[in-house]
Order: C-alpha cells, then structure tokens, then sequence
C-alpha cells in the first residue's frame, strides 16, 4: 500500500461529508427538529466544505482526472494559501468543523464522516503530501507543418532537370565567384521545343 | 434471427428496467401496506407516512443487499453459464456485465439508504414531540401507553427530555444503523473511478468493510423499535372504535388497552442465501489460487510479448475464452485477464502478454522476457489462474461459411480459433464449416508478430494439406509512412509480402467493406454467413451495417448473422 496518496480518499470522503451535511441540515431546519439551529450551521459548513474540497489536487506522479467545472474554484482555493496547501490545517479544521454538528441527530452522520475524512488527511500530512492545484495546460507549441518531408518547393519554372542535375548546378555557382543575381533564367539543361 | 439480434442489444436495458421495476412495486406494495394497515394505525396517529417510507425503502434495501453479492460471485457464474443449456446466446452475453449490474443495485442501496435515514430521523422526532407536555388527544393517550405495568409501550421514546442522539447510541437499531451507514460511505468514496486508478488497493481493501456491513445489517432489526399492534389485542380493541374513546380505555370493555410489540428482523432472511454464496465462492478462489499451474514453456518475442505455456489439472477451455492471472510475488491483490491464445485440443494452455502497465512489465521482468539472462525453471515466480471465463467463439463452427474479423489487439482470440480450426481439419472430423475469412486491420504489425508467425505457419500446413483454399486472410495495415510505403512499392512483385512473409499480400489502408461483402455474397450466393468481430465499436457498427445490406431478403439467399463480441 505504500504508494498510495492518501489525500485522494481524504478529499472523495471530505466532499462527501459535506453533502451529507447539507441533506441532514436540510431536514433538521424544513422539519424544525430540536435545535434545529445547528441544522442551519451544518448547511453553512456542508456547502463551504464541498466548495473547497470541490478542486482535486495534483497528483504526486500520473495524471489527474479533474472534476467537472473545477478550475474556477481551483483559482479561490489558490488564494488561499497555506491554509489550503497544507494538510495538517486542513485535518484540523476539518475536525473543528465536524464538531458542532455532532449536538444534533440529523447531522451526526455528517459529523462521523467529516471526522473520518479529518483523520485520513492527517495521515496524509504525515506521509508529507500536499495540495498543488491543477493548472491549465500550456499550449503545445504549433505542431510542424505536415509534410515536412516535401523538399523545398521548387524554385525554377519547368522544365526542371531531375535532382542530380539541380544539385551540380548549385555546387557550381556556389563555387563560381561573386553572385550573378538576377538576370534572365538560365536553363541548365538545353531547351529543345519538340513538336511530334 | 432478425428478432435475436434485437434482443441481444436490449437485453441489457430490459434486465435495468426489470430490477427498477421489483424495487418499484416492492417499494409502493409495502408503502400502501403501511399506510392502510390497520394494526399500525396508532403507530401512525404518532408517526404520519414517514413510517410507511421508513419501511418501504426497508424492503428495498433488503431486496438490493440480496443482489449486490451475486454479480461478483464470477466463478458462481462461469458455473451458470458452463452447465445451464437455457443460458444459450444473449443471456450468455449479459453474465459478462455483471460488474455494471454490480454497480446499478449499488447506486439503488445508495438512494434507498437515504430515504430511510430521513425517514428515521422524522420518525424519531415525531416520538420525541408526541412525550411533550403541549400533547394532545390521542397522541397524548398513545405516548403514555407502558407505564403501568400491564402495558406495552408505543412509544420507544418515553420521555419529553429523551435527547434523539442517546436513542441513537443506546439502541441497536441506532448503533447498527450508523455503523451501516459509514461501512457504506466508506466504500463507495473508495470506489470512484479516480481512486480505483489511483490505488486499487485501497479500493479492495476498504471494499472488505462489507463484512461489518452485512453482519450490522442482519441484527439490525433485532431492537424491534417499530410496533405494531399485537393480532390478540386487534381481536379485543376494535381499532376504528376505539379511536375516538381514547379516554375511556381503561375502563370500558368495548375496548380494553391496546397492546403492542415490536416487527421482528428480516434482513437476514433476504441476504442469508447470497452471503452464503459469497463466502462459497471466496473459498472457491482460494482453493484455485492454491491449484499448482505448471508453466512448461517461455517464450519471449522480440516486440516485448511474452508467451507463456502452462498445464493445471482439469482445465478445459473453449476458443475465444480468458484467464485471470495472478502473481503473487508482485501483487497480491490483482488478477489480470489474459485471452487465451492455444486450442482446446492443446494439452497445455498458452496466453500471450504484452507490456501495458506496472504489473506487466514486472512480469515480463520476471520471466525474463526483453533479453535478460535465461532463467531457470525454479527460479520463475509461481502463478495462480482462475478460469476460463467468458463467452466461447464456438458459434463459428455452426456456419458453412465465417467471417473473423479482428482488429489490433482484438486478434488474441483468433489466434485461439484458428488453431482450433487447424487442429480439427487434422483430425479429419466432419466439419460443417468449409471456408473462413479472416480480416486482421492493425496498425503495426510488429506488436503481433507472433500472430504473423502463427498465420504464416497455418499458409504452410494448410497447402500442404491440400486445403490452401479453406482459410483466406486479409492483412490491413492502417497506420504506414512514407518510407514503408516506398519500400513496400519496390518490392510489389515478389512473390511473398515483404511485411509478413506471407504468400498473402498485405493491404494499406482501411478495407473497402463493400467491396468485400459483395464479393462474399457474390461467391456464396445461398448460405448462412456468420460475421465475428473483435475491436472497436465504430467497426462494430460498420460491419453490422453492412451484414444488414448484403443478407439478401430471398430466405434462400445469403444471409450474413453478426456476433457482437465480448471475448
């Protein structure tokens, strides 16, 4: 097991705690059960839960599946800092939030679960992992032109003489002094109009 | 066979709209039980519907708890699919979606679980508010039922200042409920498809809590929190009577108290058959896993494939089926499935294994494979196999005429098919099919070279047989440069292809379906032609289109039967 990032699961059991803090808070609050103020707390908690465990963050080796729609908030976790790269914050802040939700039924689900989470991601603090958010890949440079195996185009008009001969031609004013440039195109090879 | 061929496609959907429809009428039956049923009519004075909602969901919990063990008992299933003869065809095929149907009864113990917790919940605050002193009428009657002792209590909750979290942690219901409840989350947050990639070893083992799931649920019930009125007191207390003379209880004869007791736990009815099941087939796995497989034969071919030959006692296999492979010198956890490459008629197994991941590549290492030194026999690391599994190519020998078609990596079960199809005309059998097609469309044709080899080798057995005509194949290359291709013009008039070696020559390009259809509806003008594919669903659907164009409406005419795989 040693190659797991714990902090995967912490993040997957986390988001779902968060939700399950909203569903018991919802009940609690419509159906006005017995203190059911800390229902309301735990709609607030739930949502700001799921809002920042909602990111995924980078795994430490392979690719990363991003959730849906993620980079938005990825840019306001970011913001964050520390309180959001380090895991050890997280655990207990986690655990902190799991607490007031504990004093009611409905939510007490919530709070086991939210707990669980806190405990994993501690594990995963120990084991030194971190959240790096997910950035944007960089454009890939423009791809080649396709065909990079088409020699140069051509740069006399045809009739052109076959490779060889444009090769000798080009060595031989290269070798020949001073450029002539310009001037009237001098076919190396005769030109002779058949008509058959 | 029109109307097989449907049925194969919407068998999958017919068995999802089968299961939601059991939930379903379980679900409503229940619910309209508990709302009418009159021995429950003062647990409803108390509770209102949330109890018939409680108790519906109950029942379907059971119902899909009772289903979720058996689409993962595979070897439960390899036995179903081996020995029932009414498992012909597309019922076959469904037993390999089992993990599918895993999942959906999964997602139906999700949102019934839900249900009932909310439910619960309510119920709990209905008994709580009904002990409060602002309590009327009825509801005030009912609630202080049990206190003399000659009475059974309603109300599980008995008094005002009871706080609902006490009742949670005091009661078995309460404890088991909430130990259920985290065992489920617990593996259904390691179950998503990012945390089976990131470590499927988390995921298996957390998945193991189902244990404590199971065991929890069957004494779930045994509290008997939820009451109901006793048949004995129905006799006595006439219920829609009585009900309105709530004050006089006591005291008239017309309708002495009413006494209560609690629905006894059926969980474990439901879900006993199935774990028994279940805990059959772990031992199943574990006594194949201590079965010996002798390994007889490495190979290594030069692209990276490794070919192992192996013998287990009683293993008998069919063409097109798969193995489960596990080494436990490198995992313990994971079995990887494998077609199998050799014939039945073998007296060995073979599979051919590529490297495509961290478990192949360290077998491959293992063994030796990528021009390591030799090893020794005792040295090899021991391997556990399971199976085989999956459905057979066998229906190829129903049909005077089949076409194979296999693409890329699809080709490892032909491989199997066209031994056993060698090995048959050897022995001379009388063999209803007279003439294959094969159609291999591969993008590099070195990752299958043991494959070219093996084609090659059948080109030379076959025409020394005198059979050159039996097998016909068509290698399609698709994926070629510019330097192939002048190579390959170069070299068009020699009398082998200078790609395979084969006699056969090598197209470029994808195959011109049409082109191949006609031809083969023009040469077998009134045959049943049996069409088996093995790739990608866009060819799938292809050649599908184009076993519907080609069959000719005449029944005497041709007429081109498509197999959807799943080998």
């Amino acid at each position: 097991m040693g190659q797991i990032e714990w902090a995967m699961w912490a993040n997957e059991q986390a988001l779902a705690s968060g939700l399950i803090l909203i569903t018991g808070g919802i009940v609690a609050t419509a159906g006005q059960f017995t203190s059911w103020w800390f229902g309301t707390y735990s709609i607030v908690a739930g949502v700001f839960i799921c809002l920042l465990e909602y990111p995924r963050g980078k795994r430490r080796k392979g690719s990363t599946m991003e959730r849906c729609g993620q980079k938005y908030l990825t840019k306001v976790v970011k913001v964050l800092g520390p309180l959001s790269r380090n895991y050890y914050i997280r655990a207990v802040l986690h655990l902190g939030l799991s607490v007031p939700a504990g004093f009611l039924l409905a939510t007490i689900l919530g709070t086991a679960c939210l707990a669980i989470a806190s405990s994993i991601y501690l594990l995963a603090a120990f084991h030194g992992e971190q959240w790096t958010p997910i950035e944007p890949q960089p454009k890939p440079k423009e791809r080649p032109q396709v065909g990079g195996t088409i020699k140069q185009p051509p740069s006399n008009p045809p009739p052109r003489p076959p490779a060889e001969a444009r090769k000798k031609s080009s060595e031989e004013e290269a070798a020949a002094s001073a450029g002539v440039s310009g001037g009237p195109q001098e076919n190396p090879v005769p030109v002779v109009d058949e008509v058959v | 066979v029109m109307a097989f061929w449907i049925l194969n496609e919407s068998l999958s959907i017919l068995l999802g709209l089968s299961w939601l429809g059991v939930n379903l009428y379980l679900f409503i039956d229940t619910f309209s039980w508990y709302e009418e049923e009159e021995s429950f009519l003062y647990t409803r004075v108390i509770l209102g519907s949330t109890l018939a909602w409680a108790r519906a969901s109950a029942v379907c919990l059971n119902f899909n708890c009772m289903l979720i063990l058996l689409p993962i008992s595979r070897n439960l299933i390899s036995f179903m699919r081996g020995t029932s003869t009414c498992c012909r065809g597309p019922w076959r095929r469904q037993l390999d979606k089992n993990l599918k149907f895993h999942k959906l009864v999964a997602y139906g113990i999700a949102i019934n679980a839900t249900i009932h917790i909310v439910a619960h919940l309510c119920n709990l605050e209905h008994y709580r508010r009904s002990q409060s002193t602002e309590a009327e009428g009825l509801l005030a009657a009912l609630a202080k039922l049990g206190k003399t002792p000659n009475e059974s209590y309603l109300n599980p909750i008995r008094t005002f200042h009871t706080n609902t979290i006490t009742v949670l942690l005091t009661t078995i219901a309460g404890v088991t409920g909430l130990i259920i409840s985290l065992a489920f989350i617990l593996i259904m947050t390691s179950s998503t498809e990012f945390i089976r990639q990131v470590s499927y070893e988390l995921f298996w083992y957390t998945h193991h809590v189902f244990i404590i799931f199971f065991i929890s649920l069957a004494i779930h019930g045994a509290g008997r929190i939820v009451r109901g009125q006793t048949p004995e007191s129905q006799l006595l207390h006439n219920v829609t009577f009585c009900k309105d003379h709530y004050a006089q209880w006591q005291a008239a004869a017309q309708c002495p108290t009413p006494q209560f007791s609690g629905k006894e736990p059926s969980a474990w009815k439901w879900v006993l058959g199935p774990v028994v099941l279940y805990t059959c087939e772990r031992i199943i796995r574990f006594w194949r896993f201590r079965q010996e497989v002798v390994i007889t034969k490495v190979v290594s071919h030069p692209s990276g494939v490794l070919e192992l030959h192996m013998k287990k006692r009683n293993f008998k296999m069919a063409p097109g089926q798969y193995v489960l492979i596990q080494c436990p010198s490198i995992s313990w956890l994971e079995w990887h499935p494998f077609t199998l490459t050799s014939a039945p008629q073998e007296n060995f197994f073979s599979v051919h294994i590529r490297v495509a991941g961290d478990w192949t590549e360290a077998l491959c290492k293992a063994f030796g494979a990528g021009g390591q030194a030799r090893k020794e026999s005792w040295s090899l690391p021991r391997l556990a196999v399971d199976g085989p599994f999956g459905t057979a190519l066998t229906d190829v020998f129903h049909y005077p005429v089949s076409v194979c078609v296999a693409a890329g990596i699809g080709v490892t079960p032909f491989a199997s098919l066209l031994k056993s199809i060698w090995y048959k005309c050897e022995s001379h059998t009388q063999l209803k099919l007279s003439k294959v097609y094969f159609y291999w469309i591969c993008r590099d044709p070195r990752a299958f070279e043991w494959f070219a080899d093996l084609l090659l080798s059948l080109e030379t057995l076959m025409s020394e047989r005198g059979k050159a005509h039996f097998l016909s194949y068509h290698i399609f290359l698709t994926n070629w440069d510019e330097n192939q291709a002048v190579h390959i013009a170069l070299h068009w008039d020699a009398n082998t292809d200078v790609i395979t070696g084969l006699k056969q020559k090598t197209f470029y390009g994808r195959p011109d379906w049409n082109h191949e259809f006609r031809q083969m509806a023009y040469t077998h003008p009134s045959s049943n032609i049996g069409v088996f594919f093995c790739g990608p669903k866009a060819l799938s659907k292809t050649l599908q289109r184009m076993c519907r164009l080609y069959s000719s409406a005449d029944p005497r005419g041709v007429h081109f039967y498509y197999h959807k795989e799943s080998f």
